[in-house]
């Protein structure tokens, strides 16, 4: 395998074990909210908050992942304005990536629910019980969803048009049975 | 003038300290007291209260004995810390409430425990249901009122709080921690 135009194995299982999680986190978000009042909607909440903290933190390890481990560089004809975008677009999905669990912990903690990851460990609580606050958190952590949601539309858009126009091996890098032999 | 004023409340404070000590404290004051609990929710403790409540409360600090508290809680003014929890709890699975919209507890004995401490004992009444229930409480002075305040755990399903879908305590815990603060303001104030 060219390790110079590959992604690193431990990037491309965390790459796509923090994708799976977080589309299963979203969608249960979506579709707990809309749940009437009864111990599973209690229980959905408590494992999409256990599920919220996991990402938190597998996406901590993959950012000094990727700070410490150089990516591969991008397909030489890309025009410069690709590059930039994304560039910027992958920095955006960290920072959201950590700002969406952030949010959503923040919320629950100001809604006067504080976080125990899997009932066990306590997370501080960081603020006191304030309906207004929470509820402008609760608005901060929907919009950031959908902010993140259109990004990730955008980025897996953008490794199909690599693959499927260009025919370069942008995706083939990060999905490795992709790879021509 | 305002030395004599001054000398006047002194004289006052003075007069009041004795008076104090054998006063018995007769009038529940609802602003000052408060009724709330903590209970588990998957595992989260989650704070909660309810808002209206009345009764009353007798007690002698030189009379223990002869302490009588009924207090009275209106189970609509329920604050779960959720709004979709504040409607859920009154209905048939949890309180009830149309049927019995009230929770009571009647004292039956108040056992000093040396200090400010005491033992109140009592019958509680919930969802049709009559239990002897018994708390620790300290008793304190501040300004005209005497405040009990204690903390003791009630199991819901002792009086059917929670039954059907909601009976399993892996969701909702079966123990609730009752905090209670009950202000008393002295005879005739």
């Amino acid at each position: 395998m060219d390790t110079a135009n590959s992604y690193t194995r431990t990037a491309i299982g965390l790459h796509w074990l923090v994708a799976v999680a977080i589309v299963g986190t979203f969608g249960l978000g979506l579709y707990m909210h809309e749940l009437p009042f009864s111990p599973d909607k209690l229980k959905l909440y408590a494992w999409h908050k256990w599920a919220g903290v996991s990402i938190f933190l597998l996406v901590l390890l993959r950012l000094v992942w990727r700070l410490t481990h150089r990516p591969p560089a991008p397909p030489a004809p890309m025009p410069a304005w690709q590059r930039r975008a994304a560039e910027g677009a992958h920095w955006l999905l960290y920072l959201l990536m950590l700002a969406v669990p952030l949010s959503g912990w923040l919320m629950s903690s100001a809604k006067g629910v504080p976080t125990v990851w899997f009932g066990v460990l306590p997370l501080p609580d960081l603020l006191a019980k304030d309906k207004a606050l929470g509820e402008l958190l609760e608005t901060v952590h929907k919009t950031f969803n959908f902010t993140m949601a259109g990004l990730v539309l955008v980025h897996a858009g953008a490794a199909l048009k690599h693959h499927l126009i260009n025919r370069d091996d942008v995706l083939a890098r990060m999905l490795p049975m992709l790879k021509k032999p | 003038m305002k030395s004599l004023q001054a000398l006047a409340m002194f004289a006052a404070v003075l007069l009041a300290v004795p008076a104090a000590q054998a006063v018995e404290f007769s009038q529940l004051q609802p602003a000052r007291s408060a009724v709330s609990f903590v209970y588990k929710q998957m595992g989260v403790p989650v704070d909660g209260s309810f808002k209206r409540f009345k009764g009353e409360l007798r007690f002698d600090p030189a009379k223990p004995e002869a302490a009588r508290a009924v207090i009275e809680i209106e189970l609509a003014s329920i604050d779960t810390g959720f709004a979709e929890g504040d409607d859920e709890v009154q209905g048939r699975l949890w309180f009830d409430s149309k049927n019995h919209p009230i929770a009571r507890f009647v004292s039956s004995s108040v056992k000093p425990l040396g200090g400010n401490r005491y033992e109140v004992a009592g019958k509680m009444s919930i969802k049709g249901r009559t239990l002897n229930v018994k708390t620790p409480a300290t008793f304190s002075q501040s300004g005209n009122a005497g405040v009990f305040e204690g903390t003791f755990v009630l199991k819901r399903a002792d009086y059917g709080i929670g039954e059907g879908m909601w009976a399993d305590f892996g969701t909702v815990a079966n123990e609730i921690q009752i905090k209670f603060r009950m202000a008393a303001s002295a005879a005739g104030k």
